[in-house]
């Protein structure tokens, strides 16, 4: 029980950076290598603002995903829009690399130690039973939660989301009916790179521990977490995410904690084999 | 298999003479001992690339695990060199580090290769990280510690032959009946299935390949480095191999061979800048990525034949 409550945590942390790839691979079918980098920023962030402006946590929350929502679309004007009608492998190798450059620069920077977050909240422990779960446990779940069902309110129910499901569909059909490409795909970057940043403040605040080369492996694992359900659906994304929290939690528990990356691996393999496109794709019927 | 005698020795006499220049200019002083390092570097990057090439470029499946077949060869032959230190032992370990990777290439391409695009390079990516958490855990590969005083037993002659050696199984792979049954597989699925060509046979059998040549890859290096641990093989090292691939020029085996002598010469430079080497190396491929998304040699190819019938053709008109 313990361990379902430490993996919905973790689990919420990968939704959020999960909902980051999906959007954006769903409108340009570009695997955004640099996403977990952006998550990375957004702790460092949340870190100077904490220490040097004294931000309280709710105010480091917001202005981190500002910040990364702004980092978001310069990198998409700067290096991926000029690479959008190339091949799709070209703009993989530019994402790859902006994420070197990001992670190089930091650790340039500011130097590659570990750092430790500051504490911007006071932890409480409160025990129900067998179960021990701390408030910023409960303030990922509900903060995350809050941010995807706003994320799925903006896909909905804006003019915005219509424009954003209507260029994933079919770019070109979208453009003639007047919808502006470009502004749609900076708008997803901005949403994608946002959610990151609150992921990174978060799992700041929840580690206590932040350096520049922290986004890989989350982001990898994100990225499963996306294609596990099918890339491209928001929903999908989300369930991923806790899905592989609750893998990692319970391998880990049973005492397999060096075979627990293994194991998502594996799970993910196994998926794909079984259904091609994901939980929740639809495998779309090739035509000749 | 006459008219081809003629490009074949051209081929034979361009790698000797290539062999000869680059130990004269070693004799010399031209390159010294780190030279030699960059060169032995740049070689065994070529193996792996050409190889990766041949599954990416020309069977146009999209692989994120190279790094794991690659471990596999590295292993294989630390461990038997390890107990036999000569070049015979060389030789045996890299052909049963290329057996053993070839056959987990095939348990894990039959499945996988039924995927496509994005779903098959994460599928392969985490075939890798299976591979090297494998290794990560079992006593003989001695854990997160990895092997070390592996015997210096790939030296640059070896790399050089081993180099010829793979680029000519590859190139040739390519251009047979075979070959275009592979590439075939890259334009069209659907139609090159309607023509009877057995698609899931020649992706499989271009995997493979592929892989096998990652494991000798792998075991020069890990006879080079003389360490090896499980983290050098993580994704990152993939990646590595991807970028060449791609910056050369996908389905370029020239623009490999290119690629990686510049990223080579490119890091060799870069060493006096310390940290902010990687910085300016990501910087580096961002740019060359947006100025030349299409790599640096496209889908170009350095042919001697082209050579010859240009060379040819020019005289017929000089004649005319």
């Amino acid at each position: 029980m313990q361990q379902l409550v430490n993996g919905h945590s973790l689990g919420s942390i990968y939704a959020l950076l999960a909902l980051g790839y999906t959007m954006v691979y769903g409108i340009i079918k570009l695997i955004n290598f640099a996403h977990g980098d952006i998550y990375m920023l957004g702790a460092f962030w949340g870190y100077y603002v904490i220490n040097q402006l004294h931000f309280n946590f709710w105010l480091a929350l917001v202005s981190a995903m500002l910040f990364c929502a702004l980092v978001g679309v310069v990198i998409e004007y700067l290096a991926y829009r000029p690479l959008r009608n190339s091949p799709r492998i070209a703009a993989l190798i530019t994402a790859i690399g902006v994420s070197f450059l990001l992670e190089n620069g930091m650790a340039y920077m500011f130097s590659s130690n570990v750092r430790s977050f500051p504490q911007a909240m006071k932890v409480h422990q409160y025990h129900l039973g067998s179960i021990s779960i701390s408030n910023i446990q409960i303030l990922i779940l509900v903060v995350s939660i809050a941010l995807m069902i706003l994320l799925q309110l903006i896909v909905r129910r804006t003019k915005m989301g219509k424009a954003m499901r209507g260029v994933s569909v079919d770019p070109d059909a979208a453009q003639l009916i007047g919808i502006n490409i470009d502004r749609t795909i900076s708008f997803t970057f901005a949403l994608g790179s946002a959610m990151a940043g609150a992921a990174g403040v978060m799992i700041g605040l929840y580690y206590n521990s932040i350096d520049p080369l922290m986004g890989m492996t989350p982001g990898i694992k994100a990225f499963v977490a996306a294609v596990l359900d099918g890339i491209g659906l928001i929903l999908g994304a989300a369930i991923g995410g806790f899905v592989i929290g609750l893998l990692e939690t319970t391998m880990q528990a049973l005492g397999f904690s060096a075979f627990k990356d293994a194991a998502v691996y594996a799970v993910l393999i196994i998926i794909l084999l079984i259904r091609p496109a994901g939980i929740l794709g639809k495998k779309i019927k090739e035509k000749v | 298999m006459k008219k081809n005698l003629k490009y074949n020795l051209t081929w034979l006499a361009i790698m000797v003479v290539g062999y000869v220049v680059i130990n004269l200019l070693e004799f010399v002083g031209v390159i010294d001992q780190f030279g030699e390092n960059t060169m032995v570097l740049i070689g065994i990057n070529i193996i792996l690339a050409t190889g990766l090439n041949l599954i990416i470029g020309f069977s146009g499946q999209f692989s994120l695990g190279h790094a794991g077949f690659m471990a596999i060869g590295a292993y294989v032959c630390a461990l038997i060199t390890s107990s036999i230190s000569t070049p015979m032992g060389m030789a045996i370990g890299m052909i049963a580090g290329a057996a053993v990777s070839a056959l987990v290439a095939l348990i894990v391409g039959i499945p996988t290769l039924r995927l496509d695009g994005d779903y098959l390079a994460i599928a392969t990516m985490g075939v890798a990280e299976i591979i090297r958490i494998i290794l990560n855990n079992l006593k003989i590969t001695n854990g997160p510690a990895g092997l070390y005083n592996i015997p210096l037993l790939a030296t640059w002659p070896v790399v050089y032959l081993m180099v010829c050696v793979t680029t000519l199984i590859i190139v040739n792979f390519i251009h047979s009946r075979d070959g275009r049954a592979v590439m075939s597989v890259r334009e069209n699925e659907i139609a090159s299935e309607s023509m009877g060509v057995n698609t899931t046979k020649w992706k499989v059998l271009a995997f493979v390949i592929g892989a096998a040549t990652a494991a000798i890859g792998g075991a020069l290096h890990a006879n080079y480095i003389q360490t090896i641990a499980p983290t050098d093989f993580g994704i990152m090292e993939s990646i590595n191999i991807l970028i060449i691939v791609v910056l050369g020029g996908i389905g370029s085996i020239t623009g490999t061979f290119v690629a990686a002598a510049v990223l080579g010469l490119l890091d060799m430079i870069l060493q006096n800048f310390g940290t902010l080497r990687m910085v300016l190396y990501s910087l580096a491929l961002i740019l060359l990525m947006v100025f030349k998304p299409s790599g640096l040699l496209g889908t170009w190819e350095f042919s001697v034949r082209n050579l010859f019938n240009r060379f040819t053709k020019s005289k017929q008109k000089g004649d005319a």
